[in-house]
């Protein structure tokens, strides 16, 4: 494996119309190494979900993205309340978004499982109390 | 590599460049450097949107265009009036007192680009309901807008509506009208277009989705409009009927004017153009929902706010809207010009990654590892000092091999604060009594002639005198 280039994101928890910078500013990275256009919108609407998520659910947290010449790995870790229910959780639709959040446009319940649709590989590993590490991967 | 491809129309006059960043800092796509003391643009990187010329306090960018003389090197010669041109006039009720201005001035033949407008807002029509699973659709009117996607959005080049801007559409039935009337070649015919904006100056010379424009020279809206006022007669019964366009056509000069004209609900409409920046990021993110056209002026206000025009943006926009108020919506059909062979493009826009860092995505991977390396040594000011608009610029310039870290005044200050120290270290630890070491004596020289050269590296204007080129 040759060359890793790792970007590192700290996401704020309260703040709405933050959310997103980070995920764009990956995604602009990504055009300037020349990746193809799918891969790109696959990498920054997953990413975007998870920030939207983190926002959300967890007060913040953070990202780190890692680029090789075979993938890109987003490791988006919190110290939020964690997932009590994982496989419920990944139902599209399903959301334990506050009301105030849904009446923003959030909270659809499509936040998990979008990341699923939109990367290779997606790991969950959450502790009720402690938080949730989810590691997502798209291949190039 | 085509260098047509990336023509640009905004142009530096060095004599007036001053080598400060106003521009560098207000370029939406970082297309400008100052080196030596001044602007440079970058030919790939910029998109003719204007906003350095509106921006330089200095008038060192300036737009190029043809002069209205051109209209001597043809037999026949058809204006093309950009709707935009009668939002200059105050009071104007009739658009027939500008068309009959343009023939007195000297032109054989006048086309309204309104005119092709409704014909381009038809097509668009039809198009959308066509492929309506396929929205939404991004005009392609604005060529900086076009060439800005082609840039920067790779995802939403196909977006754009395929369709030609109106004033194309217009070319080619003018020429083909002045062909039956005149008999003439087409080479002999000339169509001139009058315009808002020098994006359209470089559209007629290198266009996209298209091969070749039937446009042959493109003038400037602020050389005609004082030219014209003599011959504007308001006794409306010596006035030809020449206008044939309604409210639709000519309110392709506004901000929402081409939205308009597809009569749809549910369209955006974002102009100026770090505005039209974010509304393509959010619609690259698919973050704007239930849009089935999205419409884009690179000029603040829609082609009334063009560069080459005269009237405050807004008064003219406000001086649209009352000019067509009485107007029929629309007054020309596809069907009733049949010159007008394929009013769809011939050709797919292709992305073109300019900002790319290297040829291949290994080779970028690695010289991104080394700009984000760099970005971390500069302190994050981004202060245009080094003549990049930012610290990451700058970092990304070296990259590329078109830059220095020296150029970066804070790191030049640490080398240079690093030598003088050492320098004092070596003298005030010397004896006074005696010579220094020979090592000593090297290194000093070595400190001394490392000084020299981060200062004279640091970008002294060259002065002298070379004759007011523009670049």
């Amino acid at each position: 494996m040759g060359e890793v280039l790792n970007f590192r994101y700290t996401i704020d928890g309260d703040d709405f119309t933050r959310a997103g910078e980070a995920s764009s500013s990956v995604k602009n990275k990504l055009k300037q190494l020349g990746l193809d256009s799918d891969v790109i919108r696959k990498v920054s609407i997953a990413m975007y979900e998870g920030e939207i998520n983190m926002v959300i659910h967890a007060d913040g947290g953070n990202i780190t993205v890692s680029v090789t010449d075979s993938d890109i790995t987003m490791v988006l870790s919190d110290t939020g309340p964690g997932i009590p229910d994982v496989e419920k959780a990944m139902q599209e639709g399903y959301s334990t978004a506050r009301a105030e959040v849904r009446s923003l446009g959030f909270g659809a319940g499509m936040g998990l499982p979008n990341m699923k649709k939109y990367t290779d590989e997606m790991h969950i590993d959450t502790t009720i109390g402690k938080g949730t590490t989810i590691t997502m991967k798209v291949h190039i | 590599m085509n260098t047509n491809k990336f023509i640009r129309s905004v142009r530096l006059k060095e004599s007036a460049c001053r080598g400060c960043i106003n521009c560098i800092k207000h370029c939406p796509t970082q297309a400008i450097r100052v080196h030596n003391g001044k602007a440079h643009i970058i030919d790939k990187f910029c998109i003719d949107c204007g906003r350095c010329i509106s921006y330089c306090p200095h008038h060192a960018k300036i737009p190029v265009y043809d002069p209205l003389s051109v209209i001597n090197n043809f037999r026949y010669t058809v204006a093309l009036p950009a709707p935009s041109l009668y939002a200059q006039y105050n009071n104007l009720t009739n658009v027939d007192i500008v068309l009959n201005a343009l023939l007195r001035l000297g032109f054989d033949d006048v086309y309204e680009v309104s005119a092709a407008a409704e014909l381009v807002s038809e097509a668009a029509r039809e198009y959308i309901r066509a492929h309506a699973e396929e929205a939404p659709f991004i005009s392609s009117a604005c060529p900086s807008v076009v060439r800005l996607i082609r840039v920067k959005f790779p995802s939403l080049v196909s977006r754009l509506l395929p369709i030609k801007a109106p004033v194309e559409a217009a070319a080619e039935i003018a020429r083909a009208r002045a062909m039956k009337k005149t008999g003439l070649k087409p080479e002999e015919i000339g169509i001139i277009f009058i315009s808002p904006c020098p994006s359209k100056v470089s559209y007629a010379k290198a266009p996209l989705g298209i091969e070749k424009s039937n446009i042959d020279n493109v003038v400037a809206i602020k050389d005609v409009y004082p030219l014209l006022l003599p011959h504007m007669k308001h006794d409306e019964s010596q006035l030809s009927p020449i206008s044939a366009s309604g409210r639709i056509g000519i309110g392709w000069s506004n901000a929402g004017g081409e939205a308009g004209g597809l009569l749809v609900d549910n369209y955006l409409a974002a102009d100026g153009i770090v505005n039209i920046l974010r509304v393509l990021e959010e619609l690259e993110d698919e973050k704007l929902h239930g849009l089935t056209f999205v419409e884009l002026n690179a000029c603040s206000g829609g082609c009334v706010g063009g560069t080459l025009t005269v009237e405050n943006a807004y008064i003219a926009a406000a001086k649209t809207k009352r000019l067509v108020r009485y107007q029929p919506v629309s007054k020309n059909h596809l069907s009733d010009n049949p010159e007008l062979k394929n009013i769809y493009w011939a050709d797919n826009v292709e992305y073109e990654p300019v900002f790319r860092l290297g040829n291949t995505f290994k080779e970028s991977l690695r010289m991104m590892g080394k700009v984000e390396e760099l970005t971390a040594q500069f302190p994050g000011l981004d202060c245009g000092s080094c003549g990049a608009p930012t610290c990451q610029t700058l970092a990304e310039d070296i990259v590329r091999g078109d830059a220095a870290p020296n150029d970066c005044i804070y790191v030049l200050r640490a080398n240079i604060a690093d030598l003088s120290r050492k320098i004092s270290h070596l003298t005030e630890n010397a004896d006074p009594e005696r010579t220094l070491s020979e090592e000593d004596d090297r290194l000093l020289h070595k400190y001394i002639k490392e000084l020299t050269t981060e200062l004279t590296s640091f970008g002294v204007p060259d002065r002298s005198g070379k004759e007011d080129p523009i670049t």
